[in-house]
């Protein structure tokens, strides 16, 4: 185990070499020339300037505010589907097995193709990016439902059953949680791909999003606001990802790592 | 009186893939009665249990349960496992509560009713913590709690005390008999240690080894209560005991063992 105050002065070196070799190519000439060519990789100061810049509007938050929003959504929407489809399919194994191989069809299919067909069908707004986002999401969720209420331990499910417990109280108290924490194991990796939809979708065609930002800036050769959109991207995936461990903690005390980690 | 708490009537119990596992077994469990089945690994003693509990059907004979025959879970019995049953996502107080409010009982209630129970175990400050804080012996404990807050007539044990360590059973041991002394009921508890059966039970019933296991021996222990599972292995009468019920018990071991090898 390394000390906390050392790792995190080791972390921000990493970020100064990266951050050093950058400006020194793109800043510094050496024998007369730049390494890092101003069009192709512009200066972290210009990148910095342009993110004080467009903190310094509103539109931004506008712009965060919808990506957020639209992460939301796909995260709820495919998180439900998941869970109903989850345990539907669980509980039904005749079911599971008649729709097994179209499963297994749509979830290797890239979702990327499937961008244009939901333009098409719920136009440029957010909601062609939700639905986007919903099939990433979906599957995860589903997946793990299934999986976290068909390895309910027997052991624990026949002593509730001589507990006393009817069908609606196992639902309630042993296959729903224990779906759920199969479930919120995989929260990370569900939001993260609600928000790989919304920002995937509005780079295809969207009139707003931190995803229409960098695909605007591409779009005119703006190197700086390129990497100023995925820098203020980044950032936004790391307060997300924040809140889902707060989350995750609150919700998973009983679990033997998650206490172990905090 | 007469038809007892548990009655199997020649109860045979088959897998559906032809694997007989026990045959016509005969057994009276009286109420209030302590009674341990001892027999060598895989003689079928969990499988017996299992049927008194109505957790499976016998493919012949039946099940009584104080003279009215069983169909489906045996409602009047509380069951303890072998394995962790506790639900890992519900504190401690939680799942003792939890059969009072599978029954109706308001949750307000049902968790000071715990917290009693929770002491009558020792584990009165441990109410709020979750089975993978606790230890093995403590997992047992409310376990243990859970199953007796129902107050049910019958209690049937599958090896509870199995995963622990000798002495932390001999205290469970301990503890046990305060319990069931405190409120007698009809007690199965099943076993492959003969000396915790005897030092325990009223009676020891002896089962041989399977496939198509019987019911081989029937021994009352005239030991008196109340007993302390610890002091009681020193007594002279308990090795008596102990000989005469190894001398038949160590034959079906043996014939387990080589079957097995």
């Amino acid at each position: 185990m390394i000390a906390r105050p050392k790792l995190i002065a080791m972390q921000i070196l990493v970020a100064f070499t990266l951050v050093g070799i950058w400006y020194v190519g793109s800043s510094v000439p050496i024998f007369g020339t730049y390494f890092f060519f101003f069009f192709f990789f512009s200066t972290p100061q210009d990148v910095f300037w342009r993110i004080v810049k467009m903190f310094s509007g509103t539109t931004i938050w506008r712009h965060i505010g919808i990506t957020l929003t639209e992460t939301m959504l796909a995260f709820v929407i495919g998180s439900i589907a998941g869970v109903v489809f989850g345990f539907w399919f669980a509980r039904k194994p005749l079911v599971a097995a008649v729709f097994d191989p179209y499963l297994k069809m749509a979830n290797a299919l890239p979702r990327v193709v499937l961008a244009p067909i939901f333009m098409l069908w719920l136009g440029l707004g957010i909601w062609s990016k939700v639905a986007l986002g919903v099939t990433l999401v979906f599957f995860i969720v589903f997946f793990n439902v299934y999986q976290g209420v068909k390895e309910v331990s027997p052991v624990v499910l026949a002593n509730a059953r001589m507990l006393g417990l009817n069908e609606r109280q196992l639902f309630r108290h042993v296959y729903w949680p224990s779906a759920l924490s199969w479930m919120f194991s995989s929260l990370h990796t569900s939001v993260g791909f609600a928000l790989v939809g919304a920002v995937v979708g509005e780079y295809l065609g969207a009139a707003a999003g931190l995803g229409y930002l960098i695909h605007e800036a591409e779009g005119v050769f703006d190197v700086t606001g390129v990497f100023a959109g995925m820098a203020i991207l980044a950032a936004f995936v790391l307060v997300v990802d924040a809140v889902v461990t707060q989350i995750e903690k609150a919700l998973l005390v009983w679990r033997p790592e998650a206490t172990q980690k905090g | 009186m007469a038809a007892g708490a548990v009655a199997l009537e020649g109860v045979t119990i088959a897998y559906p893939n032809g694997y007989e596992a026990v045959t016509a077994a005969d057994l009276v469990v009286g109420e209030g009665e302590f009674v341990s089945l001892v027999g060598p690994t895989g003689c079928g003693k969990s499988t017996l249990l299992n049927a008194a509990a109505g957790l499976i059907a016998p493919a012949a004979g039946a099940v009584r349960i104080f003279g009215a025959p069983l169909a489906g879970l045996n409602r009047q019995a509380g069951y303890l496992f072998q394995q962790d049953a506790l639900m890992p996502w519900k504190n401690a107080a939680d799942n003792v509560a939890i059969g009072l409010e599978a029954a109706g009982v308001l949750r307000k209630e049902a968790l000071e009713r715990a917290h009693v129970w929770l002491t009558k175990v020792g584990l009165k400050s441990f109410g709020d913590r979750y089975p993978h804080q606790l230890s093995g012996g403590q997992k047992k404990r409310v376990a243990m709690a859970q199953m007796l807050i129902r107050d049910p007539k019958i209690l049937l044990m599958d090896e509870p005390f199995g995963p622990l360590d000798a002495q932390t059973r001999q205290i469970m041991g301990n503890l046990l008999l305060d319990l069931w002394a405190a409120d007698k009921k009809a007690l199965i508890f099943v076993t492959h240690d003969l000396e915790e059966a005897i030092a325990l039970s009223d009676r020891v019933v002896i089962m041989s080894s399977g496939p198509k296991a019987r019911i081989i021996g029937d021994h009352r222990i005239d030991l008196p209560r109340p007993r302390n599972a610890l002091d009681i292995r020193l007594d002279p009468h308990f090795h008596e005991i102990q000989q005469k019920i190894w001398a038949q018990l160590r034959e079906e071991v043996i014939k387990a063992y080589g079957d097995a090898a």
